[in-house]
């Protein structure tokens, strides 16, 4: 058997639920109801509030992308570092919230930061006053945080894992200070993992649903949260063509985003999925 | 001597055969199989057991989620359902469509035991498809502790003194429905304008800030654990709440509010409807009625019922409302013309 052969129960698979699926996507997102060609669905995103999600979305996967990458670098350049021998525990430690589902990691958050919940309960108990967060928009941003931080982690330990270190050892014989070694070799050279770092948070984020309306209550809806309104309770008879168009839109978005990170790192050396 | 024997012995046979025939005239279903539908969590699944035994009919139990995926399933006619207990508006739907049929009352004199305040309903008159199973209205529960003073208006919904702990249902319906009534509305407005001014009514609500968010289930624990002031609530999740928080309190506000029942009917499909009429009577006999009732903690539509009630739940609102507070409740009907109205209004509300 050919070896390219081995891949085809994959491929199958991704054919099913990928390709087929995304092909429904575009039939339904151009046609009526009754299976005509029209492009009246698009219209339907005149109305202000598609543009107001759409910017809340992107708002806060903005918020979320540079708060992991903020949080995230620093993870990854100190686990990468040579001195450290405990390297395999703590990337576990990084994965092991991936495990589980994601709905349950939720609930959990839920039930750490509810306003009579273990957190505040704690505060309680040595004397401070409670904090509110969730229902709030830090609540949604933090949960986004929490879900989407391990895959900019793990891009970035990879290619700073990688990294010459004798490279940087070079830049401190020529005198550079710790500072400036960061800033002119290490960075730069970890450029691929950021990229794909960021897009890796990114593109989940900017589609996520469930998450902000759990921690929000229900106040803060993003585009993801819209789109399973639109399938899920719309009682509109065009409702799987809007939603698909929407989909199809949000679709486009985030391609045009991954068009412009390419351009950054064009040899795909972060590692990436894309 | 062996005369006598004889003729006892076949005395003997004559009486075990008669009785084992009047046994088989009691049973005159046995061995069919109903196949009942019913949502998740709404039976004493123990009556279930008695009614096989009584009658020898076999159930078939079977849950669904909520009334749409019953209606999809029902409607597609992806199986055959002997009985299924969908709400007020959606029963209407149904007969709208033709999808259930007409009961033989004369097989359900237990018809009887209903109370009067919810027979002959508007989305159902004469009571014609369906049977009352559970009941209640949609109120507003709240924290006696934290509200200073009783809640008796909807417009208790916009007060800034509880800015963040008003909780609002994630419901299109209910939630539209309220800013309806408050406005002096029908809850089953077709007006455009009328359902515009509610819309407003929302969206001004929400963007005073008085609201803490938009939920569904949690509600109820919420309340029961003191993170909430007030929240809009169906009288069997306020029962719920009420009974692990004693500060809790529930009121029908006077604008009025939404009526809802569940109802026992039979699908056109079904070919055991006899059978099927022989259930919906047994669900009726109040020895029944008040194990589903203990269970699932709902009103029960059943006289004798509400007769054997506690004190404490016969003066409860939530439990038993009285007749005046019934009256100015409406059933929800079925607007499916205008949803789109609806539809738009919320979108926008919650986006």
């Amino acid at each position: 058997m050919k070896r390219s052969w081995y891949a085809s129960p994959y491929a199958l698979w991704m054919l099913l639920f990928a390709v087929v699926p995304l092909l429904f996507v575009c039939w339904y997102a151009f046609t009526t109801p009754e299976g005509a060609f029209t492009l009246t669905n698009f219209q339907e995103f005149a109305k202000p509030r598609y543009a107001a999600v759409i910017l809340r979305s992107l708002k806060h996967a903005l918020y979320c992308t540079v708060l992991c990458l903020v949080i995230g670098y620093p993870t990854a350049y100190f686990l990468a570092g040579r001195g450290f021998n405990h390297t395999q525990s703590l990337v576990v430690l990084i994965l092991l919230p991936m495990w589980m589902n994601l709905l349950l990691r939720t609930y959990a958050m839920m039930t750490l930061l509810d306003d009579n919940g273990v957190l505040n309960a704690a505060l309680q108990a040595i004397g401070l006053p409670k904090v509110k967060v969730i229902g709030t928009e830090g609540a949604v941003v933090m949960g986004l945080v929490y879900n989407y931080l391990p895959f900019m982690v793990l891009p970035i330990y990879t290619v700073l894992k990688k990294m010459d270190y004798s490279v940087i050892e070079a830049a401190e014989d020529l005198g550079c200070n710790p500072l400036r070694v960061v800033t002119r070799v290490v960075i730069p050279m970890s450029l691929p993992g950021i990229v794909s770092g960021i897009t890796m948070v990114f593109m989940p984020a900017v589609t996520s649903f469930a998450i902000s309306t759990l921690l929000s209550n229900g106040k803060l809806r993003l585009a993801g949260d819209l789109i399973d309104y639109i399938f899920n309770q719309s009682s509109n008879p065009n409702r799987w063509n809007i939603g698909s168009s929407f989909s199809l839109m949000m679709l486009v978005l985030i391609l045009i985003s991954i068009g412009f990170l390419r351009k950054v790192d064009p040899d795909n050396e972060g590692g990436g999925l894309w | 001597m062996k005369k006598i024997a004889i003729i006892l012995l076949v005395a003997l046979l004559v009486g075990a055969l008669s009785t084992a025939a009047l046994a088989e005239a009691d049973k005159p279903f046995a061995g069919t199989e109903l196949k009942v539908y019913n949502c998740y969590d709404y039976i004493d699944e123990a009556v279930l057991d008695i009614f096989e035994e009584e009658t020898g009919i076999h159930v078939n139990y079977l849950n669904y989620i909520d009334n749409e995926a019953l209606y999809t399933r029902v409607s597609t006619g992806a199986e055959v359902y002997d009985v299924i207990v969908p709400s007020d508006y959606m029963i209407e739907r149904l007969i709208k469509e033709d999808l259930i049929a007409e009961l033989d009352l004369s097989n359900i004199p237990n018809l009887e035991n209903v109370l009067p305040s919810l027979l002959d309903p508007t989305y159902d008159p004469g009571n014609a498809h369906s049977i009352p199973y559970m009941w209640g209205t949609l109120g507003i529960v709240y924290n006696t502790e934290m509200v200073a003073e009783p809640i008796t208006s909807w417009t208790a919904l916009l007060d800034e003194n509880y800015a963040g702990k008003i909780f609002m249902m994630d419901s299109v319906r209910d939630t539209i429905g309220l800013a309806l009534k408050t406005l002096g509305y029908s809850m089953n407005s077709h007006d455009e304008d009328e359902l515009a001014q509610a819309g407003e009514w929302l969206m001004a609500q929400r963007d005073s800030g008085v609201v803490g968010g938009y939920i569904l289930d949690q509600a109820k624990d919420m309340m029961a654990n003191d993170e909430a002031a007030m929240a809009v609530m169906y009288s069997g999740d306020a029962l719920y709440a009420m009974d692990k928080n004693d500060k809790l309190a529930y009121v029908i506000p006077d604008e009025g509010s939404n009526i809802w029942v569940d109802g026992m009917c039979v699908p056109k499909s079904s070919q055991n409807k006899e059978a099927a009429e022989c259930f919906i009577n047994f669900m009726c006999r109040p020895d029944i009625a008040q194990m589903n009732m203990e269970y699932i903690y709902y009103s029960s539509p059943i006289k004798q019922v509400v007769e054997n009630l506690g004190e404490e739940e016969l003066a409860s609102t939530a439990m038993n409302p009285t007749d005046e507070m019934v009256a100015r409740c409406e059933y929800y009907n079925d607007i499916s013309d205008v949803a789109y109205l609806y539809d738009d209004i919320w979108m926008d509300v919650l986006m």
